[in-house]
């Protein structure tokens, strides 16, 4: 069974986030991680490894020190490992991500794929599915367990209040959940390896069967028209009082603004 | 695509086992307000399988026309036979705007759905305004008018970005919910009902679900609550939100709580505040023994009040609380629930 999982290297938004004094992200400050979604997913792919003897190979688009990011999954166990990078896919939305790594998928065997549910940089939950329909395969999003039975797979796909066990045939994809393992550390052998080994990189010229008008910030149907930091509301008051006032100092502010 | 031909405002009406989720009605005051400003009218799309009774309510919600979409593949939520059904919709009735819920559904549905139309969708989106695009008039660039502008969260919402879909339609939005304001219910208020057959096709894509497991029900909802008592690691233990419990208990309030909470298995994932748990704008917030993380004050900021009881004067809930307590909380909530006890017994 061939299996690929996309992973994407962000800023660590959930560890470190600093803010400078006046009060815009310090971007320089943050560390670049694995997306902890896309780790979960690898983690899945490699007990699927230990278990049959599956090949994995992870995929990423992005900028060439994403690199490192990819060593690290061969340090894990994955086999082999895909860059997709080129100044002409920058800027790209999710249609036009999507629409580069399905070319770049379509060069590879597979009969599962599995991309993380989100990252946490841009938290859209979209590439996934969207990679899927570009392939006109089925999807599975938010899965919270995964087992494969034969050429099916099975899947425990969480919602807000309930969950469903899906099965679908392969291939498909799956989006995992971080809650779907803990995924292993780096062996030394491992670290070792991965150091080794050839990380293949596609430009946009190897990926032929993609479109210009579907790629980058012009082949992308979504225009940012502003960003801004979050100017985070100010503080009110704060107190620190004994017990007691601490209580009749509530009292008087629930009864100042009509709660009780 | 001929950008013209795209009129009104739509929305994807999600329910689940045939009750209307409560986005639906958020979506559908939101619409209302972005059809004023395009002189167009709302339009809800419900899908099911023996649904067409919901058009009533949608249609008193404010809903002006409601599309249905009955067939027996669309009982319970899959991938495949849903995006048939909303691609088929949005092929023959060409909305501008379409909105989705930003829901475990919603987020599976929109993506591929917006693929499918190629065009462009924007995540979880928690504010949309008509204008222009680009916002200033600029030398050898059009300024487009009456564009949708969709403004959300990024970077763990550390960082606002507003974004537009000038060249493709629909203008496509998965919304945050809790966030946008249902309209008032107006009792026998009727919507046009249009029932439309999208011939859904079954394919290699369709899943075969073999189970549905909910999850033990929690009575109320938080995102419906008017006051929440929220608990985080500093609460302790499972045990000592007992303490939590009465204070909620005396103020008519729901018990809510961070994503440690739910982390450490003391209370369910649905109680759970923030950016991967619900949005929730109460009148009144306590944050009890939370520090703040900026993934859990993405989700309860808009408060009316908020109220932080923490011993560490340093944590970040200060930061967006009107009221801070610097102080022991398991020795503050009792004693406030009890002095609460006093004052509305006196009322």
């Amino acid at each position: 069974m061939n299996i690929v999982v996309c992973i994407k290297q962000v800023p660590d938004t959930k560890g470190g986030v600093k803010f400078n004094p006046d009060g815009t992200l310090d971007r320089a400050s943050m560390l670049a991680i694995m997306n902890p979604d896309d780790k979960a997913g690898l983690e899945a792919a490699l007990r699927l490894k230990d278990e049959t003897g599956a090949k994995v190979t992870v995929v990423t688009m992005g900028l060439p020190k994403a690199d490192d990011m990819l060593r690290e999954a061969l340090a894990m166990g994955a086999d082999e490992a895909v860059l997709i990078t080129d100044r002409r896919l920058g800027g790209a939305d999710t249609w036009a991500t999507s629409s580069t790594i399905a070319a770049g998928l379509k060069k590879l065997d597979y009969d599962l794929i599995i991309t993380g549910r989100q990252a946490i940089d841009g938290d859209t939950a979209q590439v996934g599915p969207q990679i899927a329909e570009h392939l006109g395969l089925p999807v599975i999003s938010y899965a919270e367990a995964i087992k494969v039975e034969g050429n099916s797979v099975i899947v425990q796909r969480q919602y807000e209040d309930r969950y469903h066990e899906i099965k679908a045939q392969m291939p498909c994809l799956i989006t995992a959940l971080a809650e779907l393992n803990e995924p292993r550390y780096m062996t030394p052998g491992g670290i070792f390896d991965a150091f080794d080994k050839e990380v293949t990189v596609w430009g946009r010229d190897d990926l032929t069967d993609l479109d210009d008008a579907n790629i980058g910030l012009a082949g992308s149907p979504t225009k940012i028209a502003k960003a801004s930091d979050k100017v985070r509301k100010g503080a009110g008051e704060k107190v620190a009082l004994d017990p007691k006032e601490s209580v009749e100092y509530i009292v008087s502010k629930l009864k100042e603004k009509h709660v009780i | 695509m001929s950008l013209e031909e795209y009129k009104g405002v739509a929305i994807f009406a999600q329910q689940v086992d045939n009750k209307l989720s409560s986005i639906a009605f958020e979506l559908i005051g939101k619409a209302h307000e972005l059809a004023a400003d395009l002189g167009t009218d709302v339009t809800a799309v419900v899908l099911g399988k023996g649904i067409a009774n919901l058009a009533d309510e949608l249609g008193e919600y404010g809903a002006d026309k409601v599309v249905v979409i009955d067939d027996p593949a669309l009982e319970t939520y899959r991938t495949e036979p849903y995006a048939q059904a909303l691609t088929a919709y949005i092929n023959e009735y060409k909305p501008e705007i379409m909105l989705v819920g930003a829901t475990a559904i919603g987020r599976d549905l929109g993506p591929t759905v917006s693929a499918r139309v190629q065009t462009g969708l924007t995540a979880d989106c928690t504010s949309l305004e008509i204008g222009d695009f680009p916002l200033q008039a600029r030398e050898g660039q059009e300024q487009k008018h009456n564009q949708l502008l969709m403004t959300r969260p990024a970077f763990g919402g550390n960082t606002i970005a507003t974004i537009a879909c000038p060249d493709n339609r629909p203008q496509m939005a998965t919304v945050r919910p809790g966030v946008m304001q249902k309209l008032d219910k107006v009792a026998g208020r009727k919507a046009e009902v249009i029932n439309f057959n999208p011939e859904i096709k079954e394919n290699n894509r369709f899943v075969e679900i073999l189970n549905i497991v909910k999850n033990v029900a929690t009575t109320v909802d938080i995102m419906d609550a008017k006051i929440l008592v929220s608990g985080g690691r500093g609460v302790g233990s499972a045990e000592n939100f007992k303490l939590l419990d009465d204070l909620a208990e005396v103020l008519g309030a729901t018990v809510s709580c961070s994503r440690a909470v739910v982390d450490s298995g003391w209370k369910p994932k649905d109680l759970q505040v923030g950016q991967t748990g619900k949005t929730v704008r109460p009148n009144v917030y306590f944050a009890i023994g939370i520090s703040g993380a900026i993934q859990h004050t993405a989700g309860m900021e808009e408060s009316d009040i908020i109220i932080a009881i923490n011993k560490d004067e340093t944590a970040p809930i200060f930061d967006v609380a009107d009221y801070g307590i610097v102080g022991d909380l398991n020795k503050i909530v009792p004693a406030l629930t009890e002095a609460l006890k006093a004052e509305l017994a006196n009322k």
